[in-house]
Formats: C-alpha cells, structure tokens, sequence
C-alpha cells in the first residue's frame, strides 16, 4: 500500500489567506474560504471540482460541514480530523488514501482563524468539560508551560542552552525578514531574546510563537491529472503519523517525541534519507521545537539538537534551510500552523520562493506538531524527478 | 473494590483527597501503576485495578516557574512518585525557580478556594536531604 501511496498524487494548488491581522469584523470561516479560492484558483480549479473537503475552521465544532455549506461544495469525501495544528498534515496523508482509492479526485484542504482578532474583542469561546482534568489544579500556562517542561528536561539530559533555543528564533526572524507576508521582519539578535521578559522558564517572550489571524489551503489530485494544472505539482512522496499522549504529564519522555515514528514511516515510503531533503519546514510553536525535531527526524542525534543549530546553520546562507517562510516564530501563527509548513515546501519545490527561494529543490520535508508535542505527522514532497 | 470505584475512578480519587491521601491505581494483570485513574490498564488494557495509597515520595522529573506580574512566580513540575506513576503538580515552599530536576520532594494535600468553591490538590515540597 505505502509503495502505491508513493508519489500517487501531487499537490497542485497552494495558498493563504490574508495573514497577520485582520480586523475584528472578519470572520475564520470567510479566512478559510478566501484561502480556498486562492488555491483552487492556483490550480485552475474552482470549488465546483471539489469532490473531497478536509480542513479544521478554528472554534467550529463541525468544520467540514460549515466549509461545504459556506463554499457551496457536496462533498463525497469528508474529514475533519482534529490532532491539533498537525491536523493538515494528517489530511494530506488522509487525503493521498481517499485520492488513490478514487473516493475523491479534487481534493481542498483548508483553515482558516482569527486568533488574534479574537483576542481583542474576548470573542474567543469556553469549551465544554471533556473528562476530568489532573493538570488544570497547577494551573499551568498552556500550551507554554508544558514545552517549557520539555526544554527544561532537555537542558539538563544534553547541555541545551538558552542561547541556542535564541538561535532558533534569530535564524526563523532572518528567515522572516526574506518574507513579504511575514509579520515580524526586523532584525533580531541573541541578547534580544534573552533579555525579553520570562513568560514560564526558560522560555521568554520572543521563544514563543506569534499569535496572528491567518489561513491556508492546498489542492490535492492523483497523479494522472497532476500536470493538468498551470503549475509544477509537488508530488507526495511520504507521509507518517504518530501520537502517543495528549497531555505533556502523560508523555512517555519529554526529550523523545513521537516524530520518531512519524519521521521512520514518512521516509520508509518516500524512499529517501534525510540527508536528501533540500528544505526543511518544522511546526515551530516553540524555539525548542525545532532542537527536538532535528533531533527526532534524523537530522542529528539525539542530544545534539542545540549544537547542530548553532552558527547559524538553519538561517538564510546556512547548511540546512529550515522554516524558510520565517516559521511560527515570525512569520505567522493563527493556532494551528501546520498547513504553512505544507505551502512554503511547496512552494520551494515549485522555485516561487521569492528572495528566500533556495537553489535545487528536488526534496521538502514538512513536518507537523498538534497538541502538546502529542500529534506528530511528517511529510515528504518531491518535484516531478523523484516521482 | 465495588462497582463505583471501578468505573467512577475520578470519584474515588476524590475522595482520596478528602481523607488527605494521593491515591493511584495498580493493575492486578501487569503490575504496572496507573495514573491518571482509568477504568482500564493503559499499560495491558486489563479491567483487574486496584486503587492504592501512595506514600507521595518522588522525585521532579521537569520544572518549570510561571511568571506573573504583580505576583511572585508559581511552579510546575513533573514528579516521577516511586511507586512509579508521573504527575503534574506545583513545588510549594521553595521559590518556583530553585525548583530542580531531580529534587527528591513529599506530597501535601492542600486546600484550594476558588470562585467560592472548595477543592483539594497535591501538592510538594522538597525533603530535607
């Protein structure tokens, strides 16, 4: 099955919405939409070609179901699965089996969030009870609390440094300055990191990531129609899916994550290493993200995250392109940031990269987080020669 | 054990509380420990627990200190219990940010008003070495 997966379909349409802030009379349904017209228009669709809906609308309890309804779209393929902002991930794994198995031949997969707005109007809801809660006595910070838990564990089994955590967010910052659409693009320096105010040790202010509106959307078809589309397709080569907690306390250890797994599948079906990949897109909530996945998708052992991120080895003009839009860090982060990891590696692949677009990008790697480093779900896109 | 503590285990652990114990779960089939209380062994998927007092000794496996702004900062840790079950919980009587991994501490139940609500959690504080 993971061979006939492999290289079986292509994503064609690739697009956001309008991003950074956008105004508290906007809606995340109307993000989500204009991002899909954007995508399907990207692949010369319109959303009556649509036969297969995927996505998450943030607070929506039933989000397939308002797209379709708001988008005039009957699907017969429909999936709004909810690992957190891995969600998009899964739905190109997701989407790649219903394509292959012809319960869909067109499919969207879109989001759409007006967090930030959200938050200045205290539009945001309070969900319902779901089971009794054993963290929420402690009254941790979260999502914040909980990363801090696994960068201060990963400090003290490796050496991690508050330095090479800044590092990332220097790197993800120069990264973002290379990006019209970023929302944070002027410079920034190790000592500013440091010297930013502690939210929950070790992290700062400026190790966690943005908060903006924003939404995205990919349009995904079988490889037979893959270049019946007026751009270069940007094959789906591998795909892998992991969790093993939902809650940071119930999380076997905190330095190893379920990536691990996720990373192993994606590359056994993609065929390819990871000294292949060209680009590398990492879910960066957190500047210890991306110590850990390095780490956990085989870019170096275990341990050596920190040190394999110094000198700027991840930034514009280092060895390993990494979070080339700019990352959640910088360049946006409306909740669920998986679904732009799948954009700029799409769009490295196709060579539209503007002034960040790197040289011969054969091989991107995106990789998703949801929940509290719970979800993990990688995968590897190829241009038309690795298919 | 009756039917309740079986399949209303948050019940059970609550009422822990009121007697000022931490209780947790031993499977009967694994021998593995169980926390947070389920209805089924998350280690072997067996129904045959049982709940036990633990003795609230353990060591912090991560630490973290919340910062607020016109209050001192309050800690979150992971504590590893010896009877071999994790939790969150707050070190209480030190400074959150002397909090360190691998600080042997004992449990405390404490009293929490909330909202006019009466509620008791477990708490830490480090043993004396």
């Amino acid at each position: 099955m993971t061979t006939e997966l492999r290289a079986g379909t292509a994503i064609v349409g690739a697009a956001e919405s309008d991003l950074g802030e956008v105004g508290t009379g906007r809606y995340a349904i109307e993000l989500a939409a204009q991002a899909s017209l954007r995508a399907l228009a990207d692949a010369g669709l319109t959303t009556r070609d649509v036969d297969g809906l995927f996505g998450i609308v943030a607070g929506h309890f039933l989000p397939t179901l308002d797209l379709a309804e708001y988008l005039g779209i009957r699907p017969r393929y429909s999936d709004s699965t909810m690992t957190g902002g891995s969600a998009f991930v899964s739905h190109v794994h997701h989407a790649a089996v219903a394509l292959m198995s012809g319960s869909c031949d067109i499919a969207l997969i879109a989001y759409g969030s007006t967090a930030r707005s959200d938050g200045r109007t205290g539009r945001l809801t309070l969900a319902p009870p779901e089971q009794p809660n054993y963290e929420a006595p402690y009254q941790p910070r979260l999502p914040i609390s909980a990363y801090a838990l696994a960068a201060t564990r990963h400090m003290y089994e490796f050496g991690t440094t508050r330095e090479h955590m800044a590092e990332v967010a220097v790197a993800a910052r120069a990264w973002a300055h290379l990006n019209p659409a970023a929302f944070k693009r002027e410079p920034l320096t190790v000592d500013n990191v440091l010297s930013r105010p502690i939210i929950s040790t070790p992290f700062g202010s400026l190790d966690c990531c943005l908060v903006t509106d924003g939404g995205g959307a990919l349009v995904m078809v079988r490889r037979d129609r893959a270049t019946d589309h007026p751009v270069r397709p940007a094959y789906l080569l591998g795909a892998g899916e992991a969790h093993h907690h939902k809650s940071i306390s119930q999380m076997p250890s905190l330095t190893t994550t379920a990536a691990v797994e996720s990373a192993t599948r994606a590359y056994a079906m993609a065929g390819c290493t990871p000294a292949e990949i060209d680009v590398v897109q990492l879910y960066d909530a957190f500047t210890i993200n991306p110590i850990l996945f390095l780490e956990d998708l085989g870019f170096c052992p275990k341990g050596e995250g920190g040190p394999f991120i110094s000198g700027g080895r991840i930034a514009p003009g280092g060895e390993l392109p990494v979070n080339t839009n700019g990352g959640g860090l910088s360049y946006c982060h409306p909740g669920m940031f998986g679904i732009f990891t799948l954009i700029e590696a799409v769009r490295q692949l196709r060579g539209t990269a503007g002034a960040r677009q790197q040289p011969d990008v054969h091989l991107a790697l995106a990789h998703g987080n949801g929940g509290h480093l719970a979800s993990q779900v990688t995968a590897i896109l190829g241009d038309a020669t690795t298919v | 054990m009756n039917e309740d503590e079986v399949l209303a285990p948050h019940a059970h652990y609550l009422d822990g509380l009121q007697q000022r114990e931490l209780r947790y779960q031993r499977c009967h089939d694994c021998g593995g420990s169980i926390f947070y209380p389920r209805i089924l062994c998350h280690h072997c998927g067996s129904t045959r627990l049982e709940f036990a007092r633990s003795t609230g000794l353990g060591t912090v496996y991560s630490t973290t200190a919340v910062t607020r702004r016109e209050e001192p900062s309050y800690s979150i840790c992971l504590v590893d219990l010896d009877e071999g079950f994790r939790m969150m919980s707050s070190v209480v009587t030190i400074r959150a940010e002397d909090v360190r991994i691998g600080m042997r501490v004992i449990a405390d139940i404490e009293d929490v008003e909330a909202n006019g609500n009466a509620s008791r959690r477990v708490v830490f504080r480090p043993v004396a070495q």
